[in-house]
């Protein structure tokens, strides 16, 4: 108990010191360009060239040289003009570089927390099929996980049972399974879109083509290495194959069989988010996509936590099971 | 589809749902030379004196357009007109038409189109690019609500996608790159399906964007060993930035590197040094000057002024199952486009155009871009106010110069009749007929856009471009691989 309190403020400090470090590199430096006074000259200029002086008093105080609200002036724009075009401080002339608003480089840990903070307080709201809360994003990518997970398992298990039964059939699927286990499932993507029509299904299958590997090969080798000494018992006791398979090998292989599906979610949820980038539509996968195209960094932060964390549940859930199955020789 | 309560209808043969289709069939005329005789003279005059033209009233102006681009939409094929007309089915239409200018009663007949929706809930695609502004802040302000439809808009993550949604019959229409909706016709890279360019959505509106460490060679001939980004190699993107470089002795296979990249990536691109620059849509050539990562070297505009981009596409199919929905869809987007022409609504678009739904943008960035006064990221403030265009309408020989481009690059290796390849990619000659019969009869309309002809002259960046002479063209380059 005590090595594990210790464990977690290490974790803590870690943590702290990445945040730390994360904050100190972020911090925002740039400055606001000094207010400036322009010389009578340069004011009768302006007035000349039809610009209000209070206009030109107002842009100089704001930090623009001479030369810039002198070319402001020759182009005619008044400030309704400039207010149109979103504000001289968004122009860039009032920070010595990017606009005023322009979260350049890379946000704050307190900016990804402000963001996280307005997405979390509101996660179901829906502005439309473009712009959905986190929550019904993360709902939408769970169910197609799931739907492909289950597809796999309902596809894996048995095929793994029966490959890990017989040598025969083990040396026969050998050769499919080898090269079709190292495919990239994104590469099934466009075959799956191109086949089936329909982007919804095409990302149930992808997920189903790359969980279902692990699984089956786990099982596989779960079944085929139950000890010779319970299958004998069996046979002694006369249990039918069925009876067998069920009652003997089954319980035997799961702790193996669930480290497979450990695996396969997990590699499922990594699957998703890319799926759902090159796809769009709904998803976390399409959250992240939308706000890299909008290029709000804090949001897209936001959202990895959010992905890291979900997988990470998912990844205890199974473990669950595993421990449940697990068994002392 | 049953127009028989139709009041304009009293003696057409109208297409019901019980068949007989091959009979009505004859009784339709095939191209728009049948119409110059009259069966209806009189109904044609009055229709005309119901109608007034006031070329300072903005509605007016708006309906005169919105009516001649509907017949231009409309007309893309003799199968589609056929169906449209037994859809609209009125001898009032007939008349109309048969008028020429000004159309006639087409308003009457997007009314009467909205009285006999089939199709009501829409999906519509877009790609998150200021290009699609009359689809996006259509859809934002209302435009088709106007008109009685229930549009969704989704977002797409690339062209690709765009087209395979369009396949899938997931899109009913789409926002895609002009040529698009041909290559999907003609089966290349995908399946084929019959799909339509009914309208361009913009004109102009790219740019070539380098990275700020480049300030000191704001020079195409400084460019040698660039890397350079377009969006699709199929682009006008690509054909432009050859183009521009090739002007100033820079060979684009040769002295630079061109390479795809989504536009979304762009600006990420650009900050993590991957490229030197790219000749992208807004607004992430604005947004890099707004992020301080890059400066605009040259807007496309200053290339070829009012160079054709994107288009709004759908299917030969829903246009068959759905004249009514079709003519009121297009009235929505042709609507949406000649309102956001207007400079003074422009800042309107912007601010519904930057939320999370939509192009996801701050503001100031969209607001920059359609009102043209923007800074260009080298300190200077600049004012061009058709930096981005709206223009419905798109000529064949807009076409035939993209075709000369690709030919000139070897995309394109056999001989091809260039003007016949363009009339597929853009318009149907029936409908180039309708608009230089437009453009002939009617010049006091002050639609600055409608070609004079099918195939005019363009200056492309100071080079006169005659699409009857594209061989010469071609090999008026010294750069060039064919």
């Amino acid at each position: 108990m005590y090595f594990r309190i210790r464990a977690a403020s290490l974790s803590l400090v870690i943590f702290l010191c990445f945040l730390f470090a994360w904050h100190v590199l972020t911090a925002d430096r740039r400055v606001a360009a000094d207010s400036r006074t322009l010389s009578p000259g340069e004011r009768s200029q302006l007035l000349e060239n039809g610009m209000p002086e209070s206009d030109a008093i107002g842009y100089a105080q704001k930090g623009l040289t001479y030369e810039q609200i002198l070319q402001i002036s020759e182009l005619g724009l008044s400030l309704e003009d400039i207010d149109g075009a979103g504000g001289i401080e968004a122009f860039g002339f009032t920070t010595g570089g990017a606009a005023e608003e322009a979260r350049t480089g890379f946000p704050s840990p307190a900016l990804v927390w402000e963001e996280a903070y307005e997405q979390i307080r509101h996660p179901f709201y829906d502005k439309g099929p473009n712009d959905k809360g986190i929550g019904i994003q993360l709902k939408y990518s769970l169910l197609r996980v799931g739907a492909g997970f289950f597809l796999a398992v309902l596809i894996a298990v048995p095929v793994g049972f029966l490959v890990g039964m017989s040598p025969l059939v083990n040396l026969a699927l050998a050769p499919f399974i080898q090269i079709l286990k190292p495919i990239s499932p994104l590469a099934w993507l466009p075959v799956a879109l191109y086949v089936i029509k329909d982007a919804e299904q095409a990302s149930i299958f992808v997920i189903l083509v790359c969980s279902v590997w692990p699984m089956l090969i786990n099982t596989a080798f779960g079944v085929a290495s139950v000890k010779r000494d319970y299958i004998n018992i069996a046979k002694t006791l006369e249990l039918s194959p069925m009876q067998t398979a069920l009652q003997v090998i089954l319980p035997a292989a799961a702790p193996t069989i669930f480290t497979g599906m450990r695996i396969s979610i997990g590699i499922a949820w990594l699957v998703i988010v890319a799926a759902e980038m090159v796809i769009g539509g709904i998803g976390m996968g399409y959250f992240v996509w939308n706000e890299w195209n909008g290029l709000n960094l804090a949001s897209m932060i936001f959202a990895i936590f959010v992905i890291g964390f979900v997988g990470l549940l998912l990844d205890f859930l199974i473990g669950q099971l595993i421990r449940f199955s697990d068994y002392k020789e | 589809m049953n127009l028989q309560n139709d009041p304009f209808d009293p003696n057409i043969d109208v297409w019901n749902e019980c068949g007989e289709r091959g009979k009505s069939d004859e009784a339709v005329p095939t191209s728009v030379a049948d119409f110059v005789v009259s069966p209806k003279e009189q109904e044609s005059q009055e229709f005309l004196s119901r109608r007034s033209f006031d070329s300072d009233d903005p509605q007016s102006v708006a309906h005169r357009a919105i009516e001649n681009s509907v017949m231009k939409g409309v007309f893309q094929t003799d199968l589609n007109r056929r169906r449209f007309l037994k859809a609209v089915g009125s001898s009032a239409t007939f008349a109309a038409i048969n008028a020429m200018i000004p159309f006639g009663s087409l308003q009457a007949m997007v009314d009467d189109a909205m009285k006999k929706i089939e199709k009501k809930e829409l999906k519509v695609g877009f790609v998150p690019i200021t290009c699609a502004t009359p689809i996006i802040g259509g859809h934002a302000l209302g435009f088709f609500e106007k008109y009685g439809l229930k549009v969704d808009i989704i977002k797409t993550a690339g062209w690709a996608v765009a087209r395979d949604k369009c396949m899938n019959g997931e899109y009913d229409a789409s926002h895609l790159l002009a040529p698009m909706p041909a290559a999907m016709s003609m089966g290349l890279g995908s399946t084929s399906q019959d799909w339509r360019m009914v309208t361009n959505v913009n004109t102009n509106g790219q740019a070539i964007v380098l990275a700020n460490k480049h300030k000191n060679r704001n020079d195409p001939k400084l460019w040698k060993g660039f890397k350079f980004g377009v969006p699709f190699e199929h682009s006008m993107h690509n054909l432009l930035l050859r183009l521009y470089v090739a002007e100033h002795g820079i060979d684009p296979d040769r002295d630079i590197q061109i390479r795809v990249i989504p536009p979304p990536e762009m600006v990420a691109n650009l900050r993590a040094e991957n490229v030197d620059g790219y000749l992208a849509p807004d607004p992430f050539n604005q947004r890099a000057v707004y992020d301080g990562v890059g400066f605009i070297h040259k807007l496309t505009k200053d290339i070829w002024d009012q160079h054709p981009c994107c288009c709004f596409g759908i299917s030969q199919r829903f246009i068959d199952e759905n004249p009514n929905t079709f003519i009121v869809l297009l009235t929505a987007i042709l609507d949406a486009t000649n309102t956001v022409e207007v400079s003074q609504n422009r800042v309107a678009f912007a601010e519904a155009m930057a939320p999370r739904n939509y192009l996801n943008q701050p503001s100031a960035v969209l607001k920059q871009i359609l009102t043209g006064v923007f800074p260009d990221g080298l300190g200077n403030i600049k004012r061009v106010p058709d930096r981005i265009s709206f223009m419905p309408y798109p000529a064949q020989s807009m076409g035939v110069w993209i075709l000369s481009q690709m030919k000139r690059w070897g995309y394109i290796q056999n001989e091809i009749n260039f003007k016949t390849v363009s009339d597929d990619i853009f318009l149907s000659t029936e409908a180039g007929k309708a608009m230089e019969a437009m453009s002939d009869k009617n010049r006091n309309v002050k639609w600055t856009d409608i070609p004079a002809s099918k195939y005019p002259v363009y200056d492309v960046y100071g080079k006169e471009f005659d699409p009857n002479k594209v061989i010469e063209y071609i090999n008026g380059f010294s750069i060039k691989r064919s």
